[in-house]
């Protein structure tokens, strides 16, 4: 079977160079070959298709665009292509390499000790452990910096206190990055290791989107963990929210993925499916209306996305153009998914094909790591200077 | 051992193709190019020979500059160096000027222990190229290899044949194969190859220099896209008649069973 021609209609690859393309070229046959053969069976039944972890690791998807301790050390641009490749198999695996990347590794990097950085990255490289990202409680959503979770100095030791909501890998994670406030009430970054008493994690049931990767919730009781397990390097609500902007750069590429897997489908079946007069139903103008808006929408959403990881390799991006990139990606792939589980009519809604599952994983992705208003927000105050949030 | 694996650049499977002006070839720009499947097979088998006996392996590949992009992800997967025929117009090569060409190119090479070709480009098809090469070097050869067992300076070699039948020969080496298509999994190149490759090296050599400019003996007419025409063929009969002839028609027109 040939694998997935790509979406190009503005000749989007003679912008990319040839280390680009390969790189690309080894995410997209991992997921034609790998994950879309198993992933329908995968989110229909609620399970985080786990068996694929050692190969990403082995392949160099984890903290690919970090340097040393065994990562690939990838562009921006290079990082962007294999989210997008991912997320075009399921929004969830990518959310599961961007939290194990950007929410994981990268705080550890940026804001570790020597001794932690050898401790768990070479490890989270390979896949051999894995990790999640706790900030959002279950009172403080869009608002972390309200957050109620305590660390509390007792000796060499501090003792956690709190409750995490909605942490992708919550309860397979090996280490979790936990964010809580100290006496002083300055957010800090702790990394709490799996089956350290006090520590517990349950998952979400129920969910309609990213059924394909573990949605968990965590409780800290008394958890004591060593001092040194405090990332020295960050303080306040910067050292998450730089996070945050690793892992929404990536979004902003993953979600053109998902739109180009479901505007592929919808322009396949659309040349095919026919109706009244033997006609495809592309011969329509109000069918040809929706094809050319998303190939548009498409198109538009690659070049923000290589533009923003172009200024973000030359040091020159801040956080509120990451935000624009996953604010308007997000959005116009949800759109996409929308219009073409219209253009496959019924057959929209069974999972014999990925519409449905993309449609719904982007909902998660539309509100996850900063949601699509509070982005505008961030756009707002960065353009006028006056915050809106309150 | 040192192994070289020639490996050609190919238009892309689903690339839309036009015709170029006189006829005679495709219109190169705007389409991508990949590496053509059948070398990808013969790549990992040396990549896999390599890993077990120790060694080197050198991607050749002939072409414009574009096809520097076939030696990268050779590189990318793990061999460890390229060479580079530069030809920007090679696509005008018979199969025996290609072949007198890379000869010419891996006759610099001292020492090389075993030529590895894949059976055939998905482009022209000629699955001559590797024969050939074989012939100009004074190389023993074997086609269509499914397995490759080396020891002791000798090969055993699994060819496969018509109708499911397998033949083992034996080979001295140096030698060159033709490998076929399936008789592995190739590996995909790993992001950290992709950065290594990085620091290989590529040699370019340019065909006019290696003094094998030799007129072509065979060249492209004329390519075309092929009419389609429709014919609707209506069997009558009793069922079982209808189902009779449907086999017979099967069988030997669409020669599918
Ligand atoms: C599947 C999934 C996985 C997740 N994974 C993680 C994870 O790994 N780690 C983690 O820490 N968190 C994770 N989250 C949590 C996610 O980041 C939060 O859900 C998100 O920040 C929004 O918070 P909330 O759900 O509490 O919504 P709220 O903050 O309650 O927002 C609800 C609505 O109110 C709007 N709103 C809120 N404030 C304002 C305002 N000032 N002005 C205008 N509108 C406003 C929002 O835009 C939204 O429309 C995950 C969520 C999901 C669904």
């Amino acid at each position: 079977m040939a694998g997935f021609p790509g979406v190009d209609f503005i000749d989007f690859d003679s912008l990319l160079t040839g280390d680009e393309k390969l790189v690309r070229q080894t995410a997209r046959a991992f997921v034609d070959e790998q994950v879309l053969p198993i992933i329908e069976k995968h989110n229909r039944e609620g399970v985080f298709p786990r068996h694929l972890v050692p190969q990403m690791g082995e392949l160099g998807f984890f903290g690919a665009s970090l340097k040393g301790y065994g990562c690939a050390g990838m562009s921006n641009v290079e990082y962007g292509l294999v989210t997008q490749e991912l997320e075009r198999g399921d929004s969830g695996l990518r959310s599961f390499v961007s939290v194990q990347s950007a929410l994981v590794m990268y705080p550890i990097h940026a804001y570790g000790s020597d001794a932690q950085k050898e401790k768990w990255l070479p490890k989270l490289q390979k896949g051999e452990a894995l990790g999640c990202f706790g900030l959002t409680e279950p009172q403080f959503g869009s608002n972390p910096g309200g957050m109620l979770t305590r660390a509390v100095r007792k000796r060499d030791r501090y003792i956690l206190n709190g409750e995490k909501m909605w942490i992708t890998s919550g309860s397979i994670a090996d280490v979790a990055v936990i964010w809580a406030k100290t006496e002083d009430d300055v957010i800090h970054g702790f990394l709490v290791e799996k089956g350290t008493p006090g520590f517990k994690a349950w998952d979400v049931h129920g969910k309609y989107s990213l059924r394909a990767s573990v949605t968990s919730g965590l409780a800290m009781t008394d958890c004591e963990v060593p001092a040194e397990n405090l990332l020295p390097k960050a303080e306040g609500l910067k050292g998450p929210l730089g996070c945050l902007t690793q892992a929404r750069y990536g979004i902003g590429w993953g979600a053109v993925g998902a739109a180009m897997a479901c505007y592929d489908t919808a322009l396949q079946y659309a040349k095919t499916r026919k109706q009244f007069n033997n006609r495809p139903i592309a011969s329509h103008q109000l069918v040809q209306e929706k094809l050319a808006w998303m190939i548009t929408e498409i198109s538009k959403a690659q070049l923000l996305a290589y533009h923003v990881g172009k200024l973000k390799d030359a040091g020159r991006v801040d956080f509120s153009k990451v935000s624009m990139l996953k604010m308007n990606n997000v959005w116009m792939a949800l759109e996409c998914a929308r219009k073409s589980r219209d253009i496959l009519g019924a057959n929209g809604i069974v999972d014999d094909y990925c519409i449905m599952r993309h449609m719904n994983n982007l909902e998660s992705v539309y509100t996850y790591e900063g949601t699509h208003d509070i982005h505008k927000l961030i756009i707002g105050e960065k353009i006028t200077g006056i915050p809106a949030y309150m | 051992m040192k192994i070289v694996v020639c490996i050609k650049q190919v238009p892309a499977k689903d690339a839309p193709l036009a015709m170029a002006e006189g006829g005679a070839w495709i219109k190169e720009t705007d389409i991508g190019f990949e590496m053509n499947e059948p070398d990808a097979y013969a790549l990992e088998e040396a990549l896999r020979l390599k890993e077990k006996h120790g060694g080197e392996v050198i991607a050749v590949s002939m072409g414009p500059e574009r096809s520097k992009q076939a030696i990268k992800e050779a590189l990318a997967k793990g061999a460890d160096r390229g060479i580079h025929v530069a030809d920007e117009r090679f696509y005008t090569l018979d199969p025996l000027g290609a072949a007198r060409s890379i000869a010419a190119a891996i006759r610099r090479e001292p020492g090389v222990d075993l030529i590895l070709t894949g059976l055939q480009s998905d482009d022209q098809g000629f699955g001559q190229t590797g024969v050939l090469l074989a012939e100009l070097l004074g190389l023993p050869h074997a086609t269509i290899i499914m397995q490759i067992d080396v020891a002791d300076g000798r090969m055993k070699l699994k060819r496969e044949l018509e109708a499911g039948w397998f033949q083992w020969v034996e080979l001295p080496l140096p030698a060159l194969l033709s490998i076929q298509s399936g008789i592995n999994k190739p590996r995909y190149a790993t992001l950290k190859g992709i950065m290594a490759a990085k620091k290989k090296e590529i040699v370019s050599v340019v065909r006019a220099e290696l003094g094998v400019d030799e007129p072509a003996t065979q060249h492209i007419e004329r390519i075309y896209v092929p009419h389609k025409s429709k014919k609707t063929e209506m069997l009558t009969g009793s069922p079982k008649e209808v189902a009779a002839k449907l086999v017979e028609k099967l069988r030997r027109e669409a020669r599918v069973l």
